[in-house]
């Protein structure tokens, strides 16, 4: 994103130096260059992927001819039967299982994530290493990938619920701290000097300030994080065997793809319902 | 003369180490003294003030408050010096999210333990005393509102009722009203001199209305550039010293060329009656480069016709 809007102001500002067009005079060629810029910008765009994707020797033709045979595969054999629905009985206790894993984690990684955010924060932390150790922290959890996380807690924990409920809270916590450190920073600081100027104490003034003045925007991303967090476990159960991910690997592996199909559409239910929630827990708290 | 409440001595504040935002800056308030501060921006007002209650360190110089050198104390010690100091702030500083009585009782906090004051276990007579604020500024109507669906000048007296509550003896206001409508502005002054006249507590309120310093203030003091050019009562605040205070000899308009050679004395004459400035004359022919005309004086008359204006619309 940066790069896209940068490289058009250097392209410009380089033109510019180069114009006869003195300053605060009109310039006839503004307009045509910067069209220019933006053309030369989606070439090189579509040259990219363009050069990637014969690399790898993906055929788009031949990928977009694929698509309505593919899709009508799915519908014959992706169609929950009728006694697909006697397997509700195992589907929806893991799926529950795998969903309040995911409130779990996030909520855990929140509380943790928020405490050293405010810690770690520029504008209201301790000051000193902190801010930077934090921010080392989370990036480091954030951007180790869920899944390689659980790869590598699979080693230690062995296939186990808390294995999945680690691997998501480890990069949740990652991800949050950093959501949160923005919240922290960017909240206007004047409550806090003025509750400085009370004689209040650091705890009292994280108590009445830091936290009112953050917590919209921290249960926003807290939301998000368990919407995301649903998804990703439906994977994780998939390596880790456990919840609804588990289940739907035995369904798809023993070619019962009725029941799979079944599945699939309990996920998506379940992912549309959580956002339709958090998107009128949002409405109201703002 | 009686022990100062804040005296102020050599006070210097540089913020990278070479320019100086105050210079050797002396001054003193009395108890229940009511002293404006004024000068243009970036003369080192918010410096003063914020120096005062040690948000900000001085490079150089003493703070002495109450008869204690305050200048270098830390920790707890400084956290029961700022308890006797309120401050207000132009941009108000209340938690939108909380209400009024909310934000009032936060000025309790310096006299409460972290735990206590953490999870807000305020007593009954605090909260009695939060609601007590309030009605002294007129607002116990809207003890219960949140802040956010508050006035301006509404929001600012709440930020007085918390600043009430601290039982403080010197008031810091840092613009007060520099946010508000004229109307407004004049309920603010009015209860901060109340507060002064009726409680005792010393108010020091940094200004940019002249008019509003020389109407509520038992002493003036002007800053220019860091450094402290007058130090008055308000009758001794002519239209030279103020001339004076505003000259900064570079103005942050590019369209206001001070030519060096503005005489005061011209706007003067035009101030004795600030209704015969429309605001029209104001902006579009006094700022014209190459009349004679000091870029002080333009703030200056600026400044004056806002006056005539709220006079006007106080009789009406």
């Amino acid at each position: 994103m940066t790069e896209r809007t940068m490289q058009p102001a250097g392209l410009r500002a380089s033109l510019r130096g180069k114009g006869a067009v003195p300053r605060g005079s009109y310039d006839g060629s503004f307009f045509r260059r910067r069209t220019l810029a933006i053309v030369a910008a989606a070439v090189v765009f579509v040259a990219l992927g363009a050069v990637s994707g014969t690399f790898v020797g993906f055929d788009s033709i031949k990928a977009i001819l694929d698509v309505p045979g593919g899709l009508v595969w799915m519908a014959t054999q992706f169609v929950p039967s009728l006694p697909s629905l006697d397997k509700l009985g195992t589907i929806l206790p893991a799926l529950g299982s795998t969903i309040l894993a995911s409130i779990a984690s996030s909520c855990t990684a929140a509380v943790l994530a928020y405490i050293c955010a405010v810690l770690g924060s520029r504008s209201v932390g301790v000051g000193g290493p902190v801010p930077l150790v934090v921010r080392g922290i989370a990036s480091l959890f954030r951007n180790i990938p869920v899944v390689a996380w659980a790869f590598i807690l699979l080693f230690s924990f062995k296939q186990s619920e808390f294995t999945g409920f680690f691997a998501l809270f480890l990069t949740s916590f990652g991800y949050l701290t950093r959501c949160f450190l923005e919240s922290v920073d960017e909240m206007s600081t004047g409550p806090v000097e003025a509750l400085r100027a009370t004689g209040a104490t650091y705890g009292q003034i994280v108590a009445h300030a830091v936290i009112p003045l953050s917590i919209a925007s921290v249960v926003s991303w807290v939301l998000y994080m368990i919407e995301t967090n649903i998804r990703d476990a439906t994977l994780i159960g998939i390596l880790t065997g456990t919840g609804i991910g588990f289940v739907f690997d035995i369904y798809y592996k023993s070619f019962r793809y009725d029941v799979a199909g079944l599945v699939v559409l309990a996920i998506i239910a379940v992912c549309i319902a959580c956002e339709l929630v958090s998107n009128y827990v949002r409405r109201r708290i703002l | 003369m009686t022990e100062a409440l804040l005296d102020v001595r050599g006070l210097t504040k540089s913020y990278d180490g070479w320019s100086k935002a105050l210079g050797d800056v002396a001054m003193r308030v009395e108890r229940g003294e009511f002293v404006s501060v004024i000068g243009s921006s970036g003369a080192g007002k918010s410096t003063l003030l914020r120096c005062a209650n040690r948000l900000i360190d001085p490079t150089q110089g003493s703070v002495v408050f109450d008869g204690r050198d305050i200048t270098h104390v830390r920790g707890r010690d400084l956290r029961q010096v700022r308890r006797r100091i309120s401050m207000i702030f132009q941009h108000y500083n209340l938690v939108y999210r909380a209400t009024s009585i909310e934000n009032v009782l936060q000025g309790r906090l310096g006299y409460k333990s972290t735990v206590a004051g953490a999870l807000g276990l305020f007593s009954e007579s605090e909260k009695r005393r939060a609601f007590e604020a309030l009605e002294q500024v007129g607002l116990a109507d809207f003890a219960y509102t949140r802040t956010d669906q508050l006035s301006g000048g509404q929001k600012q007296r709440v930020g007085i009722a918390r600043a009430l509550v601290q039982d403080p003896l010197l008031i810091l206001a840092d613009e007060p009203i520099a946010s508000l409508d004229p109307k407004s502005s004049r309920t603010v002054m009015e209860h901060l001199r109340w507060a002064a006249d009726e409680l005792g507590i010393a108010c020091l309120v940094n200004l940019h209305q002249v008019d509003f310093a020389l109407e509520f203030s038992d002493r003036i003091v002007g800053l220019k550039g860091g450094r402290l050019v007058f130090d008055g009562r308000p009758d001794e605040l002519d239209e030279d010293a103020i001339a004076d205070i505003y000259a900064t000899g570079e103005s942050e308009d590019p369209t206001l060329v001070p030519d060096g050679s503005g005489n005061p004395s011209v706007v003067q004459n035009e101030n004795e009656d600030p209704s015969s400035i429309t605001p029209g004359e104001r902006e579009g022919s006094s700022v014209a480069p190459g009349e004679n005309e000091d870029s002080s004086s333009v703030i200056l008359s600026g400044a004056r016709s806002a006056e005539s204006k709220d006079l006007s619309g106080e009789a009406a």
